[in-house]
């Protein structure tokens, strides 16, 4: 039973073993009052059916792994994106582990956040104690510039006010009056981590302009604001700095956290590195404008800007695929009076022509998918510009006039007329779409590989194989640093796409002899 | 004897803390070992019998200390008149915190620590008039007490209350051996109060338990944060507390209550002229509204 120092053995392929095989059987007979798998598998192939999906959408108190997180976690990702600046949580320990182990499970990094371990007291007393030394720890401790101040469930129902906690601490001396300390209320309990990001966003600029407003003029320092929302691809980041600097378009990106998120391995550990600087979130309101790259989720950013910066946060949709980055870097263009320059426009046609190339793959191909609201959107965009058939599109946080735009967005193209979109869905409710009507791919976070699995077990013919676009994706390595916004996102986005759709078809035509009148060296 | 623990329940005001306090010096008198639970963060539930004037509580020593976990059971527990034993849960400030999550706490931390020890008697939890969320049902959740009492009177709000416990009090008695056990009038001295309750009583499965008189006595011997039992064991009004006393020693009637609709509830008053019956035409009518009619 014992492994060998030499050929260490993770439980795969271990448990393979013979004894490992009686063991297991018999702990099994002996202690886990299993039914017997005639049973299970009637169940399970239950839970295929349209009837279980029937009843599955009729369900009312439960939810089924969400496809989204809670709003803390967006804000902790807003706050890594300005320089040096310690996202803060006040509440519960636990939570912020968690924050922090979710990150770096999907981004393979340290992630610095800190919380004000709130107990039994605290819950009892409020949290303003916690909150005094929280402050004065968190910045004798790891020198921050910034300390960006968030909640957990746990503060927000008991209704502590950060607005008085955070001043009450500064008159109390435990840190300085002037030190920035922004912060947002963030109750998990309400939307999702893209509200929380938005809330956090919204307190960045209140903190750094609000009562800072009376010498700005809008358009006066020639610049745009774009504003990323939640987003987990570094390239994405990347990406927006490349294209604005190839157009000569002088740009802040509020929140940019693309450095501390892939610090090198060099022998120095930054806590804090890169991100938007004070300076310019402080003269955001002079911007010509400010675009919101991800709209349907940045609702507060949105009111915002338009109430207290005056300008106008122009409608554009998530510059992903290729119409969609046209319209941001016309918009961008109109806007700033920048031509759009040669380099983009040659990028431009490499996307097209690489869209040309693989268009007969992905026609009529059937994809189903869920995500964020704006990211769901932009690849449904994407997907219809290949020809490719969106069957089920799910998303959580959204609402229902997202389900209209999506509709109609769906609507306006033969690819869409037979897709169905879900609000206010989970993944178990997608798995039930994903049995009763079958698409040829999944696209989604890592989640959706428990779903693979299930349809793996109902037979080969039916297994639906998941593609790794969103977030999180905790079991594959470095997809985090790729892009997905812009031309070069739209690049990665089908290269990924039909490399999976040519891999599943030589899967299916590698029989020798019986399915390989297909399978060819050139496709 | 099996310990019982009974809580009492009622509107805010009412008399609940001093009802509760001369009950149980009368219990005490009669030979019983017994314990007060204040789960109110004003924490006046035991002034009377400690002749303090408030008890150092549960939280505010938890919150001194750094933790309850630090805490000890001699440091939060005091004896009083007849080796009462008294505790206060205690909370914060109006205003600020969870005042609720403040006696879950407390409680847990008694429990914990061994308070309900087996020379006990009767437990009684005195909670604050307003059960405005789950942490102030607490005493009344499993394995903790299983009679309430509500102290009421022959006034309309302090009736619409009785009538709100009540339905408050069926959600835990479904699942779980919670009891009411009767409705205790603190009177103050309305026409036919006596009746009434009794007949509030009824609908709601119960009885009155007892009714207790109004008498200055309880203000005099409160002036000296004395029970009336203590400061007056002679008057009349200690003869009442020990009739109330005896009744609640002696009780066996513990119902599931059967809470009544807005509408019984305003007909029963009707009945006994606490409100007048309802002219619709008159309602959301202003009084310039009326002039110019």
């Amino acid at each position: 039973m014992s492994q060998e120092i030499e050929n260490i053995k993770a439980s795969y392929p271990l448990f393979r073993n013979d004894e490992y095989k009686e063991n297991l059987a018999n702990k099994r007979e002996a202690y886990e009052e299993r039914h017997p798998q005639t049973k299970i598998d009637e169940v399970f192939q239950w839970t295929t059916t349209q009837e279980y999906q029937d009843l599955n959408f009729n369900r009312e108190a439960l939810t089924v792994n969400p496809a989204k997180a809670c709003q803390p976690l967006g804000a902790v990702l807003c706050a890594l994106g300005f320089e040096k600046t310690m996202p803060y949580v006040h509440g519960s320990q636990g939570c912020v582990a968690y924050f922090r182990t979710y990150f770096n499970r999907h981004f393979k990094e340290p992630v610095a956040c800190v919380s004000d371990s709130m107990t039994e007291d605290a819950a009892v007393f409020g949290g303003q104690k916690n909150m005094m030394a929280g402050l004065e720890n968190c910045k004798a401790l790891y020198k921050p510039e910034v300390i960006a101040v968030s909640t957990t469930c746990m503060a927000e129902v008991i209704g502590d006010d950060l607005n008085a906690f955070i001043n009450n601490a500064k008159k109390a001396g435990h840190v300085e009056q002037d030190f920035p300390t922004p912060f947002a209320h963030t109750p998990s309990f309400v939307g999702s981590h893209t509200t929380g990001w938005d809330n956090m966003f919204e307190g960045m600029a209140k903190y750094f302009t609000l009562n800072h407003m009376t010498d700005k003029q809008v358009g006066s320092n020639g610049k745009i604001n774009l504003v990323p929302g939640f987003e987990t691809y570094l390239g994405n980041f990347r990406v927006i700095h490349r294209m604005m600097k190839e157009m000569g378009v002088d740009y802040s990106l509020l929140s940019d956290p693309s450095e501390v998120l892939d610090t090198p391995a060099d022998g120095t550990f930054r806590m804090y590195a890169g991100g938007t600087t004070q300076a310019e979130i402080k003269d955001a309101p002079n911007a010509i404008d400010t675009l919101l790259l991800q709209p349907w989720q940045l609702e507060k950013t949105k009111k915002f800007v338009q109430t207290i910066w005056h300008q106008p946060a122009t409608a554009i949709n998530i510059p992903m695929g290729l119409q969609w980055t046209d319209d941001f870097l016309m918009k961008i263009s109109e806007l700033t009076g920048k031509p759009i320059p040669a380099s983009l426009e040659l990028e431009r046609g490499r996307l097209v022509d690489m869209m040309t190339d693989s268009h007969t793959w992905l026609h009529g191909k059937r994809f189903s998918y869920y995500g964020d609201a704006d990211f769901v959107m932009g690849l449904t965009k994407f997907l219809l510009e290949m020809g490719a058939e969106p069957a089920d599109v799910l998303c959580n946080h959204a609402n229902k006039r997202w389900l209209k735009a999506m509709e109609k967005l769906l609507k306006d193209s033969p690819y869409g007329q037979n897709t169905k979109v879900h609000i206010g869905k989970d993944l178990w409710h997608f798995r039930s779409l994903v049995f009763t009507n079958k698409p040829d791919f999944m696209i989604g976070n890592s989640y959706g590989k428990f779903i693979q699995r299930d349809t793996f077990y109902k037979g080969e013919e039916f297994e639906v194989p998941l593609i790794r676009i969103g977030f999180p994706i905790f079991d594959r390595h470095h997809l985090h640093r790729m892009t997905t916004l812009g031309y070069e996102g739209a690049i990665y986005m089908l290269t990924t796409i039909v490399n999976a759709v040519l891999e599943q078809l030589d899967k299916e035509t590698k029989g020798m002899g019986t399915t390989d009148y297909n399978y060819d060296l050139i496709r | 004897m099996a310990l019982r623990q009974c809580a009492i329940y009622g509107k805010g005001g009412i008399g609940k803390s001093t009802t509760t306090q001369n009950l149980v010096s009368a219990l005490a008198e009669l030979g019983n070992s017994v314990m007060i639970v204040g789960c109110d963060p004003k924490a006046d539930s035991t002034r009377l019998i400690l002749h303090a004037k408030a008890q150092t509580t549960i939280m505010s020593l938890a919150a001194e200390a750094g933790s309850v976990e630090d805490l000890e059971l001699e440091d939060v527990l005091k004896a009083g008149y007849r080796n009462i034993k008294c505790v206060e849960s205690g909370g914060p400030e109006p205003g600020v915190g969870c005042a609720g999550r403040g006696v879950i706490t407390a409680i847990n931390f008694l429990e914990e620590e061994g308070a309900y020890d087996d020379d006990l008697d009767f437990v009684f939890y005195d909670v604050l008039g307003d059960v405005v969320c789950g942490g102030f049902a607490m005493p009344i959740r499993e394995n903790k007490a299983q009679e309430i009492y509500i102290v009421c009177s022959g006034e309309m709000m302090a009736m619409y209350a009785a009538n709100n416990i009540a339905k408050g009090i069926v959600k835990y008695a479904n699942s779980g051996s919670v009891r009411l056990a009767g409705l205790i009038c603190n009177s103050r001295e309305t026409a036919r109060e006596d009746e009434l309750i009794s007949a509030l009583a009824a609908k709601l499965g119960t009885t009155m338990i007892h009714f207790v008189p109004r008498d200055n006595v309880v203000q005099r011997a409160e002036i000296r944060r004395m029970t009336v039992i203590e400061y007056e064991p002679g008057a009349k009004q200690a003869e009442e507390y020990r009739q109330l006393a005896t009744k609640i020693r002696d009780n066996k009637n513990f119902v599931i209550p059967t809470p009544i609709t807005m509408d019984e509830l305003e007909e029963l008053m009707m009945e006994f002229g606490i409100i007048d019956d309802v002219d619709e035409s008159i309602v959301g009518v202003s009084a310039a509204a009326e002039a110019t009619a």
